[in-house]
């Protein structure tokens, strides 16, 4: 049951990014391209999974779709990664009212969920845009790696190794480098691969709004928003881009409970 | 610490993150580079009313000097006034209030009511199949966007059976019935979503009281299964079942801000988003900071009834999701 929860998700995962790589030098028509003729089609040949409204392929709008969806995960995580782990690790060294301070702004910036700091960034800017989306999700995820790294951390100090290395005039920047950052890694991949769940279905729901690409770029959570105008008609339309969305984060999740039980030997017990 | 005293000093964290939370808000929409009267007036504007519409918001004032206004205002319940229409935003937004709390509330209900009996059920079978399909089905729960899952129950029950109406909103002092009909649709949306995500924390919650002492004490003394669970488990799996439904009120906050706009719900989410819209920052910016107050709020009452609940986290103030969690 273990190994199934990594292997699907690897495979799932796998499936997403393998369409994204694909979408960069292949596509069965121009994403883009209307054709009114070709309005609505069902599966078949050659549009495999249909025309949407316009008359566009949905199979190559959900190939761009993946390298979206892959691109403001990479982004997003990343930003939370390198600004959250560090100042996990900082929080985590200093005990006193530096490290206070960081999980005190740790919380503030947990009072801002993804979508309202996108709203907020996209008002500012006068519209949104895949940069806004990308950067309000990965904000949005420090507080994340921040307290989990946070946690990690201060288990990896507390033990006889740190301490005799301490002991023996190691320095803190020394001891984070070759003794915690290896041993939090696991956590922080774990974290990663959930992050990047949940930056999926940010994005989603920000497409959605309208909020991040433009609307001539193909996005799955647009998708699902221009197929609700066929919903009555039409509501097949909505299948592909919730298929798609659903399947990439459970795949995710799924890679990150793997992952999880595969690094934490305690959980073996407990399920 | 005493009681009183570390909930005092909970209060001053909140107070001081909704301080500190101001100035972001503030300072995102109106330090950003990008002239905010340019905004509002688009990109054709001549230089001129925008300068004039600068100096008809206040906007020629020093940046420290508005936010002092504002930061006033919203202390004595004045949110200023719409840039579009110029309309006094605190009473409209009030009118949005009751339609996102109604969401809000009865979605977690529904979310409550389908978690707890299925996550017990999950925890107590987690060796059978019965509870890994729980599982199973808590995790393609969670993977589904709400908009999507809203999208599906309209295709149901909207326009293939017909049972409910597919979008609008009544109010309810004016028609109950019809207020409870058209809420339907949105709250199992947001509803099953947070189940999904609750059915794993209540699960987890509920493992942990299985592999303690007390609970095989109580199955070694004759009780079973149910009435050891029932009588330990829930008492002691409890505390943090609280906290997560708490901090997922503020998930199901942000959450209904989309679900209002599939459903054309007229709440403060989709009075955002319109602001958003027509680029009317003043409301933006007063809609947000309700949010964020909301979700502060939402996070220290947790961490006071926490505290309150549990001695050992008198001297904590954390808030938030504790590290190790999934989100």
């Amino acid at each position: 049951m273990r190994r199934l929860s990594l292997y699907a998700g690897a495979a799932l995962v796998g499936l997403v990014l393998l369409l994204a790589v694909v979408s960069l030098f292949w596509t069965p028509f121009d994403p883009t391209h209307v054709d009114p003729a070709a309005r609505l089609l069902g599966p078949g040949w050659p549009h495999l999974l249909g025309t949407d409204g316009l008359g566009q392929d949905i199979f190559s709008r959900i190939l761009v779709g993946a390298r979206v969806c892959i691109q403001v995960g990479v982004i997003a995580v990343a930003i939370g990664c390198v600004i959250g782990v560090p100042l996990g690790m900082a929080a985590a060294a200093s005990r006193s009212w530096p490290g206070q301070l960081i999980m005190r702004a740790a919380d503030i910036v947990y009072a801002f969920p993804a979508l309202l700091l996108a709203i907020l960034l996209a008002a500012a800017k006068g519209g949104g845009s895949i940069l806004t989306a990308m950067t309000a999700i990965g904000i949005a995820s420090v507080p994340a790696f921040a307290r989990i790294v946070r946690g990690s951390a201060l288990q990896v100090l507390s033990q006889d190794y740190v301490l005799a290395a301490r002991a023996s005039g190691i320095g803190p920047v020394r001891i984070a480098v070759t003794h915690v950052a290896p041993n939090i890694a696991p956590v922080v991949l774990v974290q990663a691969s959930v992050s990047f769940g949940l930056a999926i279905l940010a994005e989603a729901a920000l497409s959605y709004l309208g909020l991040s690409a433009p609307p001539a770029t193909p996005t799955w959570g647009r998708m699902l928003f221009e197929s609700q105008q066929y919903i009555f008609s039409n509501p097949s339309l909505a299948l592909w881009p919730g298929v798609f969305i659903a399947a990439a984060v459970l795949g995710f999740n799924l890679l990150g409970d793997g992952l999880r039980d595969r690094f934490d030997p305690t959980l073996v017990e407990v399920r | 610490m005493s009681i009183a005293r570390a909930l005092l000093r909970r209060l001053a964290v909140f107070a001081a993150s909704w301080l500190v939370a101001s100035v972001v808000v503030f300072g995102l929409i109106n330090l950003l580079p990008g002239d905010v009267a340019g905004v509002i007036l688009g990109s054709s504007a001549k230089p001129a009313d925008i300068a004039a519409l600068r100096q008809q918001m206040g906007l020629d004032l020093p940046a420290p000097l508005r936010y002092l206004h504002w930061l006033g205002g919203l202390l004595h319940g004045d949110f200023g006034r719409s840039a579009i229409g110029g309309w006094p935003i605190g009473p409209q937004m009030a009118s949005t209030l009751g339609v996102t709390f109604s969401l809000v509330l009865l979605s977690m209900i529904v979310a409550v009511a389908v978690a707890l009996p299925l996550g017990a059920f999950s925890a107590m079978r987690r060796r059978r199949a019965s509870g890994a399909v729980v599982s199973g089905l808590s995790q393609l729960g969670m993977s589904v966007p709400a908009f999507l899952v809203g999208l599906a129950l309209v295709l149901l029950f909207a326009v293939k059976l017909h049972w409910l109406p597919a979008s609008g909103y009544t109010p309810l002092t004016q028609d109950p019935l019809d207020w409870l009909r058209r809420l339907v649709l949105p709250v199992l949306a947001l509803g099953i979503v947070q189940a999904a995500v609750l059915v794993r924390y209540v699960r987890g919650a509920f493992v942990d009281v299985l592999s303690q002492d007390y609970f095989r004490t109580a199955r070694a003394v004759g009780w079973t299964n149910r009435r050891a669970l029932m009588r330990h488990g829930v008492r002691n799996a409890g505390l943090q079942i609280i906290t997560v439904i708490g901090l997922q009120l503020a998930t199901l906050l942000v959450g209904a801000v989309v679900i209002e706009s599939v459903f054309v719900l007229p709440g403060m989410g989709k009075m955002l988003l319109d602001s958003v819209a027509t680029h009317d920052l003043p409301v933006v910016q007063a809609i947000v900071m309700v949010l964020v107050t909301l979700i502060l709020a939402i996070n220290a009452v947790v961490d006071m009834a926490y505290a309150a609940i549990d001695p050992r986290l008198r001297s904590q103030t954390s808030t938030g999701p504790d590290e190790g969690a999934d989100e």
